[in-house]
This record gives C-alpha cells, structure tokens and sequence, in this order.
C-alpha cells in the first residue's frame, strides 16, 4: 500500500553523515590525512563502508596486515549493529541540533548583531548568517568516528571480515525473524542461493526496488496492521468471550515480533538531552534480544506503549511514578521512566499503534530495533 | 496446565518454564554428578533493571588437559574440577601432572533464546594466562565423535558470536532443531509419548548437548 512504501522508503533512505578520523596512534604520514566524509545508510553496516573510506588513509598507515575496526569516543563499535541504530543509541542526545538550536540561535544572534552595530559605519554586512547556521546543525549531526586498521580488539569484538561477517549475520538475523514470525525458518532455507544473494546486494546497495521486488520470494509471515486489516463482520465470535480473537482453527491470535532494545540507563533526571552523560563502555547498555508476543483483542489497540511495558515492565505505565512510594521503612523509592523511545532516529508518541511501528519502521531483516533511554530508580 | 499455558511444548519452553527447569537441572546435577563443581544460577539483575527470575546456568573454570597421548579406541577426557569461588583466586587441583600436558579452561554457560524458545549452549576455553584459545584449539580438546558430528550434523554447529549479556565473544552451539530432537527424546523415553516434564527438560537437552562439548551426565540424572 501506498502508506507503506513511503514509510519504507523513509527508512531506506536514511542516512548518517559520518566524519572518520584515522586514530592518531596509526598515522604513519605527515601531516595527518584529513578525516574521511562518508554518508551512511542507517540500514546499513559499518564493515559496507571500508571500500569507501580507506582510499582516504591507504597512505598513511603504517606496515602490516589490516583489521578494521571503529570505535566512537573509545567505545569500540559493534559491527553488526545497523549504523542508524549506533548513531540513536550513543550520540543523538548530545548531538541533536533542535534542542540546541534555541539556545545557541539566541547566543549567535546576539554576538552578530554585537558586530554588525560595530561595523555599521563599515557597511558591513552578514550575508551568510543562514548559511552559517546551516552548517552548525550539519556539524551537529554528524557522527564522529575514529577508525583503526590495526589492534582489533577481540577480547570484545567478534571478528568481522568484512562483507561476508555483515552477510552472515544479514542471513543469521533474517532466520531468526522468520522464526519468530512464522515460527519456522523454512521461508529462508527455502530461498534459492542466488535469490538469498540477491536480498543481501539489494540491502547492501541500499536497493529498496530490488528488494521490494524480492519480498514475495521470501514469503515472510504478515504482520497485521490494524489500519489495513479489513474487518469483516463475519468474523468468528470469540468462544472465551473476551473479545479475543479466534481464527478458523480455533487458535488464540498470537503475534510475535522480533525486536532488538538497547536500553541506556541514567541515574538522574535531566532537562536537556545534552546533558546525558557519554557512555564509557558497553556494560552501560542493556540489549534484549527478544520478541514481543501480542494478543490480537478486537476493539483494542496494541500501543508501542503496551510493547515497552512488556519488555521494560518496570520502567512503564501507571506504575512507573516519579513521585515515589513510601517504602515500610520510611525510604521513598521512585521507580524508573523511560524518557526515549527512538526508532530509526525518530523518537516516537508511545501511543502509536505498535503494528504501525513495525510495519512502517522495522529494518530489512524484518528486526525493529529500538534504543531506550531510561532513568533508572532511585533510591 | 491447560494448553494455552504449557510451559513445555513441541520442544520448545517458556522462559518461566527455563528458570524451573534450570533450577531442577542444577540440583540433580549437584547430586549425582559429585566430579563435577556445581552449576550456579546467575540472575539477570542489573543494578537498573529488576528482571523477576531471569537468569542463565553457568559453570566455569573446568580444566581439560589435554594429554598428547591418545587412547586408540575412545578418547576420554580428563577432566578436574577447579572448586574454588568465583571471587577468591583459583586453587588448582589437578589429578594428572604431565610435563607436555597443557590446562585450558572451559566456562559453560546455558542461556535462554527468547526468539527460539529453547536453551543455548556458550563457552569458551583459555589458557592458564586468561587467553582465549580458537575454535581450532577447542576443538583438539573435544571428543573425536563430536568433532565428526560437528562437522556432519546439520543440527550441531558452533559460531562465535556475541554472549548475549557479557558483552564479549563466545562460543555458541547453534539451536537449530532443537526443538525436533527434543520431541524425539520425549516421544522415545515416555510411554505414553507424553511431553517431558519441566524438571526433566534441561536434562534431556544436555544429554544431548553435553556430549558435544565432553561433558557426560550420569544416568541417574534423568530419573
């Protein structure tokens, strides 16, 4: 439906701007070899990128074997996370222009207007103000990332070698979707070699047409939006009599969803993104790797709200109260909230429709992943 | 329990059924597998996120040597047991001292998939200076016959990826078709080919399981 292929083309078409450094301790040249400009596709992997970023710093490496590997303000990345996915979970908080953009409008406005009185008799003017500003949100947005051809460290990164490791876990992810979908992985295993070839080159290449084109082949299990979903009056009465709905085969309407969360934990409140604190190493994210299991009610809707509460159950709803509970002994205990929910770097109303979400917003490999920012409960 | 509530079915288990299961392996296997240390329930709480009875098995620090000598027929590991705490510093105690022999170490964890819906087998091996040693050396500590199902079996096969809570590689025994050759134990040991019961699911698994990594469970395990 029409809907749906903007939606995806949305998310096909993100991307990230990325400016890589070439860690100082591997520069072999002098001068240092300018960073490299590279706009990432947010569906897409890191390792999809060396091809294109180390023409710039082939000359100044030092000699030896190469073993590529990204790290983000000494956090070593993992390779097999989407790149849109890395971007929403470790630096849009501080890197956001539009909660910035306010603050620092007021400041530059000011400090131009100071020079433009001073050089009013110069006839001085500030032509490229807008231009100016353009480029502070740009620089805001970027992605900086440093990039190192040697040390791997594989005490904690898997090893990755280079487009086949992203194919494999492409093909890893995609069964166990499937799995969880259609509670087998036969649409996969049943997919002709070159078919499965051509769905990763599709993802590969960004080709959201060639992709689309191979969908059908795939045969992956509907997920029902409750927005497309035509409801028939004929529909067989729930025999429970709770408005659950029964198939033909008088099975309770489950559906599974494969999601991925990476929950980032602070401990105290904050007003602005950017005064979230930078994460140090990975042990500060939580990652669930688990599905989300729904019971299709008639009447009523499944929420993203109702998905976080499932999988976060003591960070959501009415019981997650900052204004706490007074414990037996007198201590006050304030449980959890979750502040952000950010999918493919839109951070969405939990009162959307979670069908919606999946459907309009999951990645390729038919995964929803979703970064989370919570506040953890005081004490 | 009623159909829709089953905690063990077509193979597959709950993640409440898990943390039973779980619970009801660790004791047999204290009980009946004295050469062993115990296996100990690591619950999954982070400071941040209270996560009501989520956890994985984990038993680690098993030395194998490997003995360069190699009995023609089966290949029988030998294999101590360190018995130390995790936080106290190791103690070894080793029954067979051979000058070419080297200890590597072994720590097993067993983890739930949500998406599969059946127990994952991790580990890992290193050398006494805490490097990991490769899947290649790994495998040289392996019985022969699991190397060979390993290599044959389209069911058994190991990757190295991700621990899902430790953030560092492991080893992983690959699920697929977990759920099949679950049914065929309970189909074949039952009379009635009735489910197996919750207490008995992570035994089962690991009769199987087990095996591929060395590790044998006595008989009366599965009682």
């Amino acid at each position: 439906m029409a809907a749906n292929e903007e939606a995806m083309k949305y998310v096909w078409e993100g991307a990230i701007p990325l400016q890589i450094h070439l860690h100082k301790s591997e520069v072999a040249s002098h001068p240092a070899p300018p960073p490299a400009l590279v706009l990432a596709p947010r569906i897409g992997y890191l390792p999809l990128l060396v091809p294109l970023i180390k023409p710039y710093f082939k000359d100044s490496l030092p000699p030896g074997e190469d073993s590529i590997w990204f790290d983000y303000k000494g956090v070593p990345l993992k390779w097999y996370i989407p790149t849109g996915v890395l971007f929403d979970l470790l630096c849009a908080e501080s890197e956001r222009p539009w909660n910035l953009t306010v603050t620092f409008l007021s400041l530059y406005l000011s400090f131009i207007s100071f020079f433009c009185l001073r050089d009013t008799e110069l006839g001085y003017t500030n032509l490229s103000f807008p231009f100016y500003l353009l480029l502070f949100l740009r620089v805001l947005e970027t992605f900086y990332l440093q990039i190192h051809f040697r040390g791997y460290p594989s005490n904690v990164l898997i090893p990755c070698e280079g487009e086949d490791s992203a194919k494999w876990n492409f093909v890893n992810s995609l069964k166990e979707a499937a799995y969880i979908i259609n509670g087998n992985c036969k649409n996969v295993m049943n997919m002709s070699q070159s078919d499965q070839e051509d769905l990763w080159t599709s993802v590969m290449n960004g080709d959201l047409d060639a992709y689309t084109r191979l969908l059908p082949k795939l045969k992956m299990g509907n997920i029902e939006d409750e927005f497309s979903r035509k409801e028939s009056l004929s529909s067989p009465v729930s025999r429970q009599g709770g408005g659950t709905e029964i198939d033909v085969a008088g099975q309770v309407k489950t559906a599974r969803i494969p999601v991925r969360l990476y929950v980032r934990s602070v401990s105290q409140n904050f007003e602005n993104l950017e005064d979230v604190p930078e994460i140090d190493t990975w042990d500060e994210i939580s990652y669930m790797n688990r599905p989300v299991e729904f019971l299709k009610e008639k009447g009523k809707c499944f929420t993203l709200r109702d998905a976080m509460e499932s999988l976060l159950p003591e960070y959501s709803g009415d019981r997650a109260q900052t204004s706490g509970e007074e414990e037996a002994d007198g201590s006050q205990e304030t449980r959890g909230e979750i502040k952000l929910v950010r999918i493919q770097g839109i951070e969405l109303k939990l009162e959307i429709p979670f069908s919606w979400v999946v459907n309009n917003l999951m990645n390729p490999e038919f995964y929803l992943h979703i970064s989370v920012l919570v506040i953890g409960p005081q004490r | 329990m009623d159909s829709a509530g089953e905690v063990v079915n077509d193979g597959k288990i709950t993640l409440e059924g898990f943390t039973v299961a779980a619970r009801a392996f660790a004791d047999k296997w204290k009980r009946h597998n004295l050469s062993f240390p115990p296996w100990s329930w690591i619950p999954l709480i982070n400071r941040t996120m209270l996560k009501k009875e989520e956890g994985y098995l984990s038993l680690e620090k098993i030395i194998i040597l490997s003995s360069l000598e190699e009995s023609a027929e089966e290949e029988s590991l030998d294999v101590t047991a360190d018995w130390s705490e995790k936080e106290e510093s190791v103690d070894l105690t080793v029954l067979v001292q051979n000058v070419e022999d080297e200890a590597h170490y072994y720590d097993y964890h067993i983890v739930y998939s949500a998406s599969y819906m059946v127990p994952m087998l991790y580990f890992r091996g290193y050398s006494s200076d805490g490097k990991p040693l490769s899947l290649d050396v790994i495998k040289r500590d392996l019985p022969s016959s699991s190397v060979s199902l390993l290599l044959e079996s389209k069911w058994t096969f190991i990757t190295q990826e991700e621990h899902p809570y430790l953030n560092r590689p492991w080893f992983k025994l690959h699920p697929c078709g977990t759920e099949e050759w679950i049914k065929l134990l309970s189909e074949s040991s039952s009379s009635d080919g009735c489910q197996i019961p919750v207490e008995l699911y992570l035994v089962s698994w690991f009769s199987v399981v087990g095996q591929v990594v060395g590790l044998k469970i006595p008989r009366e395990m599965l009682i």
